[in-house]
């Protein structure tokens, strides 16, 4: 037996109050130091099982199952620690960087926001910390006074993940941090990222549709279609060859330049993602799957394979 | 190489292909009153609103039966002056000794009428400025709202006053100097809500489509500024309505007709104000209206535009 | 190839004045472009690099402040007629396409747009669902009453396409089509759009920051930067063996690349601010390592400007130091110090 890992899903389960099916049985670990990336196309639950994490689903939301963060179980914890945990624990880098700060506090005070309400660094100490974490962010110290309107996107996904970064948690989620992003600044970002978490030892899960980005960042890939995890396994093998034909399609679907079998032949999948309401019988991806027998809008399938590389399709 | 992107679920719309666009459009279209009226009933103060408008309504329309014309005769008036009110004259008599009550009544014909009519000029004039500010922009713009920010400063009511004591005085009288008085606070919210919408990738695409102006005012700016168009209607009549008593209270009104302000007007030249009965119901009932209407727009303003109504 | 042009660009500049204190923002400065009947060009670039003012000004939308659009031949005119007529030609897809359909318009109504903004005599319903269904919504009738948000994104995108379909237009110029959305559907986008080409010979302008879209669809690409095209070929060349050094950076980010990422640090420049000599000298990997000294081209990259590529279809890059490695004497060669 080894020690707990950092993060330990079991069973999560979100039902919303319209009837639908977000999340629907998630199992996934995460070690100190480790970096899990979490695909999938709008609509299949990775953003609400990140929003899980840390409890911040809408009233009426329903969660059964475990997140145990450090052994400690996220969804049956008091009020009081939850709010401690939310910063000191975990903490998350949404996508609208734009919207999540607000347009009339200077960048430096929503940075401190954070440790003064937690009391995790003496008042006196505040500035400091700001002007160190700006740095650590690749920002100049004097940024701190500008307003998030005098920055450029690249520049707010910083002051984000400075946010993130404020009160030293151990883990990490970004939610599409590079999405509306430039290539160029996209590559400073992620640079950025892995460098953070490989200096401090935080765990990281990150959350894309852009397969090819999350291989390239992470270590661990899960791919979620229609509120499961259908495959999962060493990042950079699963975006190679994938085993799950979601995962397939994933991954062919950004094309690797110079290839030219892609060349005048972009590839895509059919259809649209399943509505979580209305989930289809059998696998939920036969309706749109490429390789489907007959079977698979009967028999639901289970995560298989080795214990390191698993997928959940009849053909593995 | 295309694929149907079509979900095999979906009753209705499998269906839909059977039915012409008309029939469908027209379903459509009851549906969404029905989603309407399924939010607005779950207003409480909009539903006693509308139940309050409706009484008056259609005491106004039915005036004629109720009571007839007669009750504003002055010759053929029933009672002694300033009667106070009996078993005959449920609302005693005015100064004339004509029933308060069938006045009151007929009264509402005219505060309404002049409330509708006043309300739809102003803001078909609000309206029509306000989006053609907000798509043109430029001098234009510039110049219309200036004019606008004049009428906004000037007192509404001293504006109106001035044109009705210039002009000859009838209900047209009356119905211009409101609708011209009060249609930029119209006009201001009509125009915020064009840039609203000029500014959606949409208006690129209709232009890049070779729409022109009118193309993309009356196709895609007007559909989405009328709900708030509806809901300041609602606003406005109420306004209106105070306005018109406000005017004929002052003298300003049309002397041939009966209405609730020239009642009160009556009451206070023939030195009746004591009289309770006389100064009381069309004082209420101009309250009552006001009150019906406000309640109704604020309900209906919630229902089209949540995001306004959260902060009733 | 012997593909007629079908729409050029010369020498266009579009400044636009500038806010208080700052100078003109010169957008576009100075641009030579061709797209050839059937032809699909990417242009390529980061966002405030002029490539959407460039598009749009190729659709008319904005007007140059220098420079001149053909289209078939006839210089572009401004007067309204004129415009609306090239409109009926030329057909814009926005990214958004949840932003770019009238939330209060049904399928029918945004699809049928076109026709009644230029008064189509004939059978308009047979005409939406001609598009429809070329855009690959089957059967159109099941489309016709619906509302954008009943829709998936990919569907939205399909009805902004079928819009521009509907009018049988020569040329689709796309801004970002699949930026905003999923992965399993932008391929299926993109394969539309090169089917159209097949099947009707469709010319199209993709503007994009996304190189594999460029791959993926691109006969022709060019690489834009602070309003110039700075490398401009065929897909193939331009992509796999790049000669400027913001392509070759571009490229070396790409997640799946091979070799070490040239990470180029800060943002693309301000438009109000062009630096002198070469414009992207002040990021330039190749000045920054010395290897530009060394060609003896270091004092060319900050003093002096570079002449704007022409259009021809050949492969060609604004660069010093990519001009010398190519002819040690070449022609823009300034006297080694």
């Amino acid at each position: 037996m080894t020690t707990a890992p950092l993060l330990d899903i079991k069973d999560l389960t979100v039902t919303y109050d319209s009837g639908a099916a977000a999340v629907r049985g998630v199992d996934l670990t995460l070690e100190a130091g480790q970096k899990l990336g979490i695909a999938g196309e709008s609509g299949c639950g990775k953003s609400t099982l990140a929003l899980a994490l840390l409890r911040l689903l809408p009233a009426g939301a329903k969660l059964t199952g475990e997140v145990l963060l450090d052994g400690e179980d996220v969804l049956t914890m008091k009020w009081g620690r939850l709010r401690a945990v939310r910063w000191a624990g975990a903490s998350i880098v949404f996508q609208g960087a734009m919207h999540s700060l607000n347009a009339v506090h200077r960048v430096g005070d929503q940075i401190a926001e954070p440790m003064l309400i937690h009391g995790t660094v003496p008042a006196s100490g505040v500035r400091k910390k700001v002007t160190g974490l700006l740095e650590h962010v690749g920002l100049p110290a004097s940024r701190a006074d500008a307003y998030p309107h005098e920055l450029s996107g690249g520049q707010r996904q910083r002051v984000m993940i400075a946010m993130a970064l404020a009160c030293d948690p151990k883990l990490i989620v970004a939610d599409e941090p590079t999405t509306a992003l430039d290539v160029m600044i996209q590559a400073q970002i992620l640079r950025l990222i892995e460098q953070l978490v490989a200096e401090q030892d935080v765990g990281l899960i990150m959350i894309s549709h852009d397969l090819a980005v999350l291989a390239d960042t992470c270590d661990r890939l899960a791919v979620m279609y229609a509120g499961r995890v259908v495959e999962q396994g060493p990042a950079s093998e699963v975006y190679a060859a994938a085993r799950h034909p979601y995962g397939k399609a994933l991954s062919a679907a950004f094309p690797r330049i110079g290839d030219p079998s892609s060349r005048h032949a972009p590839r895509g999948l059919a259809g649209d993602p399943p509505d979580p309401s209305d989930l289809p019988s059998g696998c939920t991806f036969h309706p749109r799957c490429p390789v489907a027998i007959e079977a698979c809008s009967v028999e639901d399938q289970e995560l298989r394979g080795e214990r390191d590389w698993q997928a959940a399709c009849l053909h593995v | 190489m295309t694929t149907t992107d079509a979900s095999t679920k979906d009753a209705p719309a499998k269906d839909a292909a059977a039915k012409s666009p008309r029939t469908l459009a027209r379903e459509r279209r009851r549906r969404s009153v029905a989603r309407f009226w399924r939010q607005y009933r779950t207003h409480r103060a909009g539903l006693f609103g509308l139940a309050a408008l409706a009484l008056f309504v259609l005491l106004a329309l039915l005036a004629p039966l109720l009571v007839g014309a007669d009750v504003q005769s002055v010759t053929k008036a029933p009672g002694k002056p300033l009667e106070a009110p009996s078993g005959e004259f449920l609302l005693g008599t005015d100064k004339d000794g004509r029933s308060m009550l069938g006045l009151l009544i007929w009264g509402a014909r005219f505060s309404l009428t002049v409330g509708f009519l006043a309300a739809a000029l102003s803001v078909a004039i609000g309206t029509l400025i306000g989006i053609t500010a907000g798509h043109y922009k430029g001098w234009y713009s510039t110049v219309i709202m200036r004019v606008t920010d004049w009428f906004l400063v000037m007192p509404t009511l001293v504006l109106a006053i001035a044109l009705a004591s210039v002009l000859s005085r009838s209900i047209w009288t009356i119905i211009l100097a409101i609708g011209v008085t009060t249609w930029p606070t119209t006009a201001r919210l009509v125009r915020a809500q064009t840039l609203a919408v000029e500014s959606r990738p949409y208006i690129e695409r209709a232009k890049a489509l070779g729409g022109g102006h009118s193309h993309i005012m009356t196709r895609h700016v007007l559909p989405n500024v009328m709900p708030l168009v509806l809901a300041q209607t609602t606003l406005v009549i109420s306004s209106a309505v105070l306005t018109e008593a406000t005017l004929a209270f002052l003298g300003l009104g049309d002397p041939t007709v009966t209405s609730w302000g020239g009642l009160l007007q009556d009451a206070r030249d023939s030195g009746a104000t004591t009289k309770w009965w006389y100064v009381m119901p069309p004082g209420i009932a101009i309250a009552l209206v006001a009150l019906s209407f406000t309640l109704c727009g604020r309900a209906v303003e919630s229902v089209l535009n949540p995001r306004l109504g959260a902060s009733r | 190839m012997t593909e007629s042009t079908l729409l050029s660009a010369a020498d266009v500049h579009v400044t636009f004045p500038g806010r208080r204190g700052s100078g003109s923002a010169r957008a576009v400065d100075g641009v030579h472009l061709a797209l050839g009947k059937g032809e699909i060009v990417a242009l390529v670039g980061e966002s405030g690099c002029g490539k959407t003012t460039l598009a749009r000004t190729l659709l008319g939308l904005e007007k140059p402040t220098a420079g001149h659009i053909t289209f078939d031949g006839a210089p572009l005119s401004y007067d309204s007629r004129s415009l609306k007529a090239y409109r009926n030609r030329v057909q814009l897809v926005l990214q958004d396409p949840s932003g770019s359909l009238n939330p209060r318009h049904t399928v029918y109504e945004a699809v049928a747009e076109g026709l009644r903004v230029h008064g189509y005599a004939g059978d308009e319903q047979a005409k939406v669902a001609e598009a429809l269904a070329r855009a690959g919504l089957r059967p159109p009738e099941r489309f016709f009453q619906r509302y954008p948000h009943e829709l998936s994104g990919g569907q939205r995108q399909r009805v902004v396409i079928a819009g521009a379909l509907v009018l049988d237009p020569e040329l689709i110029v796309a801004d970002e089509p699949v930026a905003s959305l999923d992965a399993s559907v932008r391929g299926e986008i993109l394969a539309l759009l090169l089917s159209l080409r097949e099947e009707l010979g469709l010319s199209a302008l993709v503007v994009t920051h996304d190189l594999g879209l460029a791959w993926n669809i691109g006969d022709r690409v060019a690489v834009m930067y602070l309003g110039r095209v700075v490398e401009t070929g065929t897909v193939e060349e331009v992509l796999t063996s790049p000669q400027h050094p913001y392509t070759q950076a571009l490229l070396s980010v790409l997640p799946e690349a091979p070799g070490e990422p040239v990470v180029l640090t800060g943002e693309p420049p301000d438009p109000t601010r062009i630096p002198g000599g070469c414009r992207f000298h002040a990021r330039c990997q190749v000045l920054a390592s010395g290897e530009a000294e060394r060609a003896g081209v270091a004092d060319a990259c900050r003093t002096k400007d570079l002449p704007v590529l022409s259009a021809e279809h050949r492969t060609q890059a604004a660069c010093h130091w990519a001009a010398r490695a190519v002819t040690p004497q070449g022609p823009e060669a300034s006297p080694a110090p």
